[in-house]
């Protein structure tokens, strides 16, 4: 048998592993943040928020399109996919061994395995080839199917866990089906499903090659959903590739602010789902 | 028999190939305490279920024969209208855990979207909380959660909430089984007193229970009903075998 102090010097070993391994985790991730924030603060400005892009050279260049058009590619991924999310985790919870069920669930775990790109493809051979153009409308529906698997997760996970008690005292009320399952079952679930649809929105929030060849990009101002839009992660990936550095610095400046609204996205989801 | 209220015949539920109920007939007597009392496990739930089709919500349970309330097949009718004339306490109290007092005992009139005035939502409230013997403990307290009350106090928002609707018959599943002695002898006496305005089904496997409130018992056991009768004479010459035994067994 080892001595007591051999032992207590094992013992400390390990944790100093499980501590180097913890710091380990830590540096790149402190590295990225501290490279983003370093050079993207200084690009931040009211007016590096609010106008549009200028020819490299020029001052007053701005971002204010890109979070016009994420907000719009945002909002159309959400309209599509949160109905049609809730009533598919619904119908999920509700028949879980129904045939369609089963048959949706292989479907979803196909969906969520497909690479990102190749459901810009898909999108694009839908909606761009027959509208014949690019449109902030094809980039909304190729981020919606990206974000439809994790709302249809959620919405299942969430309105499983909750009691059958709570649907059999509305039932027995003599309350239809459709006015429980609308009036109880999920309000009561309105915590989780919020949770899912924000964790969606994080996930296509980031998304670059969904919109190569749907919502393309776009040097100018729009709020039309028929016309290409620029959007955060596009306007990143063409200013961080050119050669120009007043474009690269705001490539910093467009990840500093697709970060802060990442973050701000996961905080909302925590308080909401520890609520 | 007296006014024909509700009349089971040849009732037989299978779940999946398991026979759960075995053709059982029997009418019920209007405005009197019927309970049904067999041992865990027989059917009583099942049975009662069936009463206001609450059955459905059980996968792959099949139901024949028929039930008459007021001569009208249930099976025919619409479920929605069958329940609100047959109200239904559960096992466990399961009021709305986020609506206030206030709103459980109307959530019936709310969540069905009809619509009242607030001098007529006020008096179903009060009247149907004094009903449930309730209104005294909660009346400073109507718009706090009713997740805050006690067990009893719960399950009596429970009854308040099913006799807002106004139902002919209420079903009550074994309603104090979660609860502790004071709260049972407090909804016993409240059962007791209701009998005066509708007819009441309990289901129960505590046999004292059922002789101190009850005017007729069903004894059930593996699905079949056994014996049915005047509870003092279920209680003091059963006619089977199986009651006797179950009487002594579980009176010992
Ligand atoms: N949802 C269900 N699925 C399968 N079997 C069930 C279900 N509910 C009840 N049963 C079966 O039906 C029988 C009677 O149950 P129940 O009516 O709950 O009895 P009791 O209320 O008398 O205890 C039991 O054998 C039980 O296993
Ligand atoms: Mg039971």
């Amino acid at each position: 048998m080892p001595s007591v102090s051999k032992r207590l010097a094992t013992d400390l070993l390990f944790k100093g592993v499980l501590g180097l391994a913890t710091v380990i985790l830590f540096i790149p991730l402190i590295m990225i943040l501290y490279y983003i924030i370093v050079n993207g603060a200084g690009a931040i400005s009211w007016a590096f928020l609010t106008s549009l892009p200028k020819p490299p050279g020029e001052i007053g260049s701005g971002i204010g399109n890109a979070i016009v058009g994420s907000a719009i590619l945002i909002c159309i991924a959400c309209t599509i996919s949160v109905p049609i999310g809730v009533g598919v985790g619904v119908f999920l919870s509700e028949k879980p061994t129904h045939t369609i069920a089963k048959m949706v669930r292989i479907c979803l775990e196909i969906l969520q395995g497909i690479p990102s790109i190749v459901i810009g493809i898909i999108s694009y051979l839908w909606v761009v080839l027959p509208m014949g153009g690019f449109s902030a409308l094809s980039g909304g529906i190729a981020l919606s199917l990206m974000m439809l698997p994790l709302v249809i997760r959620s919405t299942e996970e969430t309105l499983k866990l909750i009691p059958q008690s709570l649907k059999e005292a509305s039932l027995g009320l003599g309350v239809p089906y459709y006015r429980t399952m609308t009036k109880i079952i999920i309000p009561a679930g309105r915590p989780g499903i919020s949770t899912g649809i924000i964790l969606g929105i994080s996930r296509v929030a980031g998304e670059t090659a969904p919109l190569l060849f749907t919502a393309f990009g776009n040097p100018f101002l729009t709020f039309n959903i028929m016309k290409p839009v620029n959007s955060l992660p596009s306007l990143i990936y063409n200013y961080a590739t050119s050669p120009y550095s007043d474009w690269q610095q705001a490539a910093w400046g467009a990840s500093l602010v697709l970060i802060l609204f990442l973050f701000t996205l996961s905080l909302i989801a925590r308080t909401i789902s520890t609520r | 028999m007296n006014k024909q209220i509700l009349e089971i015949s040849n009732l037989s539920v299978s779940i999946g190939n398991d026979t759960i109920i075995d053709n059982i007939s029997m009418d019920f007597h209007w405005k009197k305490i019927t309970t049904i009392l067999g041992p865990s496990g027989c059917g009583k739930t099942t049975l009662i279920r069936c009463i206001n089709r609450m059955h459905e919500l059980i996968p792959h349970a099949r139901v024949s024969g028929s039930i008459l309330l007021f001569k009208k097949n249930i099976y025919e009718m619409n479920p929605i209208l069958v329940r609100r004339e047959i109200g239904m306490v559960f096992q466990r109290p399961n009021p709305f855990p986020t609506m206030s007092i206030y709103d459980n005992v109307i959530a019936g009139y709310k969540l069905n979207g009809i619509k009242l005035g607030s001098a007529e939502k006020d008096n179903i409230v009060e009247t149907s909380l004094c009903r449930a013997g309730l209104w005294s403990e909660v009346k400073d307290a109507l718009h706090r959660r009713g997740a805050f009350l006690s067990g009893g106090q719960q399950q009596r928002l429970c009854i308040a909430r099913a006799l807002a609707m106004k139902p002919r018959i209420l079903l009550l599943d074994e309603p104090t089984s979660a609860l502790d002695p004071k709260s049972t002898g407090h909804i016993e006496d409240l059962v007791s007193e209701l009998k005066e305005s509708v007819t009441i089904i309990m289901v129960t496997h505590n046999i004292r229970q059922a002789s101190r409130i009850s005017d007729f018992t069903a004894f059930l056991s593996k699905g079949e009903l056994v014996e049915y009768g005047s509870t003092e004479k279920l209680f003091t010459v059963p006619e089977d075998k199986r009651t006797e035994e179950y009487l002594s067994r579980s009176a010992g």
